[in-house]
């Protein structure tokens, strides 16, 4: 077990290398230059820009640039932004608390609702109930975020007045909820409908019966037997949920006014502050990397059968 | 079981940890305003990040110079008809247009006590220009004698002072350009002409993210990516002091999530209503709404350089600028956010004048006879450049349809994902045959739309049109002897820009915004800015 989680740590390594050089070298292709472009349509003056260049060490050749980003890292200097001149590491430090609460929330609510939801479902396959779950799921799948949330926007904030429509400055964790439900809407769909195939199935499954004919008590046979075997694909489609709900948040941010990690990577790419973006994809992969390893991890905790060696 | 037991304390602890970092501490300030975090007394706008530290010289984006408007006060500023009014100068003065004498006015302080005197002028300019301090608008001290000397087109600087800049006393100071710019003083209005103090100079990085200027707000904090925060100058002696208490510059991801907090009330003023809520703006905000125009003007530039418009008869472009249906484009299109245009130069700046021709006027007939005339265009097909990220497409697809519908050349939008992208084909000469290009004023007279945008040598000519008889005129309006004499020889000049067709220029800009009901008194500058210092809090 200890050796597993050993290996795995270490076999993220070459995965973090890896990815930092493909975003640094995806940056380094995209056209257009961040210097240059902070003169904007006014004259510009080649001689500062190279001096400019120079000093920000984008002169060098590209293999060169990586390399001092890396030894920079190592050092636990993200580099500093172009145009703003802060460090990256600040401007991640004050994105990613924000995001990772929103993302916490979002998770919490996908799993809480949306596990409860397929259960109820699934324990009563092709009924009423069932049916409306799917029409349900399907209506959140099927529509946009940006349209969810102008509609929750629209309704909560300007026709009922609970909440204020914008999430303010200090980003509050109370402020968060709306956002977070709207961002975790689409997850919870698959969620609950992932709960509600894999519960209806084991349903009918040996162990089951089994159960049921030694006379245990309803709420044990659904809360362990049934449960824990039924998690499996749910935990699997969690983990990496964690991952899309961290970094793919940009419309939920935009519209709601989140100044998070999807924000500050958008702002990034468009004015090309490789460092900026490199810093945040790395740090996203880490969670991926970090969220799949609890995944099989769980894997152990849900299914006695599987071990790790 | 064994591993199942560890792999649970594993992920338990993992959770924890996520948890406890979620918990992030969450300050609130006190406040009586519903705005959260607002001072009684203060207004708030959406002016985001500031792209750089807060330095005059280093800024040229319209957000930061918001701010530094708020915390400097030059020389001079302007009124909203582009008239001069003098700030920190008592007066400036000159007889031959080339060495310029200002007096200050006495007993003016910067925030921290310390006097502005010429020095604190002198210095600042010289530390802006020096190209070892890489300021973004160090070209604007260009004119002033000895500027080569501290910014070489190459190598080391020779000196760290302008020999142009001479103080007489602590109020008076003289200014020698190297040759005679009738409109010099109006480019004194501009932001980078400020001055600074002496603390400037021992850490100017430091100063950058905590400014301390001579303006009518005094700097009181910068939440990064969140917010600015100023705070009135009790002791501000300029004509614009400020009406209100402080500001509050709101940093929002999208115009759509600040137009939702003006509606809501957290919000007090809105620079510009994003393209979703602009149909139902006026019937939200009724008479707060905002829809004035301002000295900014939008226009197809031809490359001279493309195989479209090499040794192209002005005529043709003539007739494409007669093909395009600017009044229908502007009120369906464009929503109303633009007024055609009828000259190279926008209302509101010296020297706009109504042009005697009907090369603005819609004639789909006049068009394609021009067009043929003219020799038409090789290959019967143009292209026009702009960047997708910045809300161009559909207009420029409209033009497109109305020039090819009107004249019958194949007109294909040719979008560039992004400004760096259409900025460097613009700079590699790769613009196919049409860019989109935009300039905003930067001190209200019309040799600013012209000098600057179609002299051969002038930086932002990016069509590289060069013309001798254009330049010649040019010339003539900046050895004028006075400024009106400037101005009337540039609009010669204009009547031939007419004719031989630099730019196609399509319209000019409106501001779109709207404020609160909690202020009052909000007004536009020549810029399209609002005058943050004039706004009051209502009771």
């Amino acid at each position: 077990m200890g050796r597993y989680v050993a290996r795995r740590l270490l076999q993220m390594i070459p995965v973090f290398i890896g990815s930092t050089l493909l975003v640094f070298l995806m940056m380094y292709a995209l056209p257009g230059d961040p210097v240059r472009a902070l003169a904007g349509e006014q004259a510009v003056d080649q001689a500062q820009i190279a001096q400019m260049k120079k000093d920000l060490g984008l002169d060098l050749p590209i293999w060169q640039q990586y390399w001092n980003y890396l030894t920079g890292l190592f050092q636990g200097d993200f580099g500093t932004q172009i145009a703003t001149q802060r460090p990256v590491a600040e401007v991640i430090g004050d994105a990613f608390p924000i995001t990772v609460r929103l993302a916490l929330f979002a998770f919490a609510f996908t799993a809480i609702v949306g596990i409860a939801m397929g259960v109820l479902a699934g324990l009563k396959a092709d009924t009423f109930r069932d049916r409306g779950l799917l029409v349900v799921t399907l209506l959140l799948i099927s529509v946009p975020s940006f349209v969810l949330g102008f509609l929750a926007q629209y309704f909560f904030a300007h026709q009922l007045g609970w909440v204020e429509p914008n999430v303010s400055a200090l980003a509050e964790s109370h402020e968060l909820i709306l956002p977070a439900v709207v961002l975790g809407s689409l997850s919870l769909a698959y969620v609950a409908r992932l709960t509600r195939t894999s519960v209806a199935e084991n349903l009918r499954s040996d162990y089951m019966r089994t159960a049921v004919a030694k006379g245990l008590p309803r709420r044990r046979i659904v809360g362990v037997h049934l449960m824990r075997n039924s998690m499996i694909p749910v935990v699997t489609f969690l983990g990496t949920d964690i991952g899309t709900l961290m970094g793919g948040a940009v419309v939920t941010e935009g519209i709601f006014n989140v100044q998070g990690v999807g924000y500050a990577v958008f702002g990034a790419l468009k004015s090309r502050e490789g460092s900026t973006v490199v810093g945040i994809v790395t740090l996203i992969v880490v969670v991926y990397l970090v969220a799949s390893l609890l995944v099989d991890l769980l894997y152990a905790v849900l299914d006695p059968r599987i071990r790790y060696a | 079981m064994r591993g199942a037991k560890s792999a649970k304390w594993v992920a338990g602890a993992i959770v924890v940890a996520l948890s406890a970092t979620a918990c992030g501490g969450s300050d609130s300030g006190d406040t009586d305003a519903k705005e959260k975090g607002k001072p009684a007394g203060y207004v708030s706008i959406d002016v985001g990040e500031p792209q750089k530290p807060l330095i005059p010289a280093d800024t040229n984006e319209t957000l930061g110079s918001y701010v530094i408007q708020s915390l400097f006060t030059q020389l001079l500023d302007f009124d909203a008809k582009g008239q001069i009014v003098y700030t920190n100068a008592e007066s400036i003065e000159t007889k031959d247009s080339k060495t310029w004498t200002v007096k200050l006015k006495k007993g003016w302080k910067f925030h921290n006590g310390e006097a502005v005197t010429s020095e604190s002028y002198i210095n600042a300019w010289n530390w802006y220009a020096n190209v070892k301090n890489k300021q973004q608008n160090a070209f604007w001290f260009e004119d002033i004698k000895g500027y080569e000397d501290v910014h070489p087109a190459k190598g080391e600087p020779k000196a760290d002072k302008m020999s142009g800049l001479k103080a007489v006393d602590d109020t008076t100071f003289t200014i020698e350009l190297s040759k005679p710019v009738p409109y010099f003083e109006y480019k004194l209005g501009y932001t980078t002409w400020a001055p600074l103090p002496k603390t400037f100079y021992d850490d100017p990085k430091a100063f950058g993210l905590k400014p301390v200027g001579n303006g009518p707000y005094i700097f009181e904090k910068w939440d990064r990516k969140k917010l600015i925060q100023v705070k009135a100058n009790p002791d501000y002696q300029g004509p614009n002091k400020a009406q209100n208490k402080g500001v509050l510059f709101k940093n929002y991801a999208t115009v759509e999530a600040a137009y939702q907090d003006l509606l809501s009330g957290n919000l007090d003023m809105i620079r510009q209503i994003g393209p979703k809520d602009l149909p139902k703006y006026k019937q939200d905000l009724g008479d707060r709404a905002i829809d004035q125009e301002y000295a900014a003007i939008q226009s197809l530039v031809p490359t001279f350089y493309s195989k479209t418009f090499k040794d192209i008869d002005p005529k043709v472009l003539q007739g494409l600028s007669m093909g395009i249906d600017r009044e229908t484009i502007t009120k369906t299109v464009l929503n109303g956010t633009r007024t055609p245009a009828t000259s190279f130069t926008p209302l509101g700046v010296q020297g706009n004048q109504k042009l005697d021709t009907d090369v603005f006027t819609f004639d789909a007939a006049k068009a394609k006879k021009l067009v043929t005339e003219g020799g038409g265009v090789p290959g019967n097909k143009i292209w026009i450049q702009y960047n997708a990220d910045g809300g161009h497409k559909e207009w420029v697809t409209a033009v497109c349809e109305s020039i090819r519908n009107s004249t019958g050349v194949e007109c294909l939008p040719d979008a560039k994902p992004d400004f760096q992208t259409d900025l460097e084909a613009r700079d590699n000469k790769q613009v196919k045959s049409f860019y989109r290009g935009g300039w905003v004023a930067d001190y209200p007279v019309n040799a600013n739309f012209m000098r600057e945008l179609y002299g051969t040598t002038a930086e932002a000519n990016n069509g590289k049109f060069s013309d001798k008889e254009v330049d010649a005129a040019f010339k003539k309006g900046d050895n004028a002897k006075s400024l009106e004499e400037s101005i009337k020889l540039y609009q010669e000049a204009e009547k031939l820009v007419l004719e031989k067709m630099p730019a196609i220029p399509l319209w000019q800009y409106r501001i779109n915004g709207g404020h609160s009901e909690a202020v009052d008194n909000v007004e536009v500058d020549f810029h399209g800015d609002l005058e943050v210092t004039g706004v009051t809090v209502k009771k």
